[in-house]
């Protein structure tokens, strides 16, 4: 199945879909030496986002969330690329200083967690396989 | 998004590497926000300058994008974490100074003007009406947009940077005319004076605006307002309701450009502004620190300072934060020496926000609504806003 989506940031990347209807603060959200969610009563809390093709609706909280993503891609624990429903200027900045691959404009309810996916930034298409 | 030949230059890379970069965010965020084309800034001001928020992380990708990147456009930076030169007596620890030292090295090195204030509109980034700017600092981007009626949205560190090297930013938002019209009307049935007052309305109409989601109000019945008390208005509607813009009847420069807003209005009275105050003044508070200039502090708020502190001794840690070249500009006037040999601190360059001083006090007494915010957030502190004479006679008592 392929969903055509909106580019946010060129490449492309393979891996295991991680899914959540939360929406995801990078700054405080996610510790960026483990890559592991620890935002409290998060859908995600105590999962590695490290290497998966990270599915979520959009961004929030604070701006200093783009530096994180940068300091989780210097540390090899970014995920491999990301794909949302609508994207905030937080995710979009972090996932351009940190040349991750990203998409958006995709109805994330076609995805489950585990599905192996094909995420191609530059011209904004998310393959399930 | 349509670009220009040197706009196009730039996102191919032939600018080299920071411009490519910064060119990127840029266009990303204008297809995004579905910007047309790009519109020339005047001025930039950056925040993300405390190393406490930056990091290791955040310094790396400054120092690659000063590795050929140089701006284009007069750029200011917002409060870093501590002192430059006073940072050992207030109590700032070495391999933070270092650190930070390097954040502030990284931003030269690019061309900017290194001057960590929150207030660039009272130190030479002073744009005038109508003019376009990539401000990020959420209380200086209330200020230019509705004091001065120049135009900015609300941006963040990378964003500003990168507007800052190209000289450019996606025309939307707070751009656009048609976005700047005020939405709820706020009649203010009573009478507002000082900063402090001005915080806790600042609060009040940010509350509501929260609830009812939107973001710009126009607010009516303030018959005048001076500098200091509507810088302290901006930090505050800015921290509690995330506004950028506002109109005020005959005091802001766009106030009759468009019509008042006459479906949703709400009035103001007495108890509502006492209920509001009430909600910034915690019980059982032991307060150990004072701390005013939240936004920096003017020269016109340091010569009160130094009058109600003259021949007295503080007996609380208390800092006065402000813009360094007000600062000299204290020192030249002889303010400096009246406050500091009252026992007093400045603290230029940074603020009771961004420092490293998470539970060093307990708790805080400030004018500052803004300021109240942090302290609890993120400093856990206990918190109490008073006028400013109230804030001295605490230190003093």
């Amino acid at each position: 199945m392929k969903l055509i989506g909106r580019k946010i940031y060129k490449g492309t990347a393979e891996g295991q879909a991680l899914v959540t209807k939360d929406g995801i603060s990078f700054y405080g959200g996610v510790d960026p030496d483990t890559g592991e969610v620890v935002e409290v009563g998060h859908e995600l809390e105590g999962h590695s986002v490290s290497g998966k093709i990270l599915v979520f609706p959009s961004g929030k909280g604070s701006t200093v969330g783009s530096y994180t993503m940068y300091r989780m891609m210097k540390n090899n624990t970014a995920p491999a690329a990301i794909v949302n429903s609508d994207i905030d200027t937080i995710i979009a900045v972090g996932c351009i200083i940190s040349e991750i691959p990203c998409v958006d404009k995709i109805n994330i309810n076609n995805i489950k967690t585990g599905q192996n996916l094909i995420v191609n930034g530059t011209e904004g298409i998310v393959e399930v396989k | 998004m349509k670009l220009t030949p040197e706009e196009k230059e730039m996102l191919n890379g032939k600018h080299g590497r920071a411009a490519q970069k910064s060119m990127e965010i840029l266009t990303t965020l204008g297809d995004i926000f579905e910007a047309e084309s790009m519109v020339k800034v005047y001025g930039v001001q950056i925040a993300g300058v405390s190393y406490a928020n930056l990091g290791e992380a955040g310094l790396e990708f400054l120092n690659e994008m000063a590795e050929d990147g140089q701006v284009k456009v007069l750029t200011t930076l917002n409060p870093a974490g501590m002192d430059r030169e006073n940072w050992q007596a207030l109590g700032i620890d070495e391999e933070f100074a270092k650190n930070q030292n390097r954040v502030i090295d990284a931003f030269a090195k690019m061309g900017i003007i290194t001057t960590c204030s929150c207030t660039p509109y009272l130190i030479g980034n002073t744009p005038h009406y109508g003019q376009h700017l990539a401000w990020a600092e959420s209380s200086a981007v209330c200020y230019a947009n509705s004091v001065i009626g120049a135009r900015t949205n609300r941006e963040g560190g990378p964003s500003a940077l990168a507007s800052a090297i190209t000289g450019k930013t996606p025309d939307y938002g707070y751009h656009k005319e048609n976005n700047r019209h005020g939405q709820v009307l706020f009649k203010i049935n009573t009478s507002i004076n000082g900063t402090d007052q001005f915080g806790v309305l600042g609060k009040l109409i940010g509350d509501k605006l929260g609830a009812l989601e939107k973001k710009i109000p126009y607010i009516s019945g303030i018959p005048e307002a001076s500098v200091e008390e509507l810088k302290s208005f901006c930090a505050s509607v800015a921290t509690y309701g995330g506004t950028a813009l506002f109109h005020m009847e005959y005091i802001t420069p766009e106030y009759d450009k468009y019509p008042k807003p006459s479906d949703l209005i709400f009035e103001i009275n007495r108890d509502d502004l006492e209920r509001a105050r009430s909600e910034l003044i915690d019980e059982d508070n032991e307060i150990d620190f004072i701390s005013i200039g939240c936004p920096h502090a003017t020269i016109h708020e340091i010569a009160n300072i130094a009058k109600l502190l003259k021949d007295k001794k503080v007996k609380k840690e208390f800092w006065i934060t402000t813009a360094r070249p007000i600062k000299k500009l204290a020192d030249a006037a002889g303010y400096s020496e009246i406050i500091e040999n009252a026992g007093a601190k400045f603290a230029a360059d940074t603020c009771c926000v961004v420092a490293p001083i998470k539970q060093r006090f307990k708790g805080i007494m400030v004018d500052s609504a803004k300021a109240c915010y942090y302290g609890r957030a993120k400093n856990k502190f206990k918190v109490k806003l008073g006028t400013m004479e109230e804030c001295i006679k605490e230190a003093t008592k």
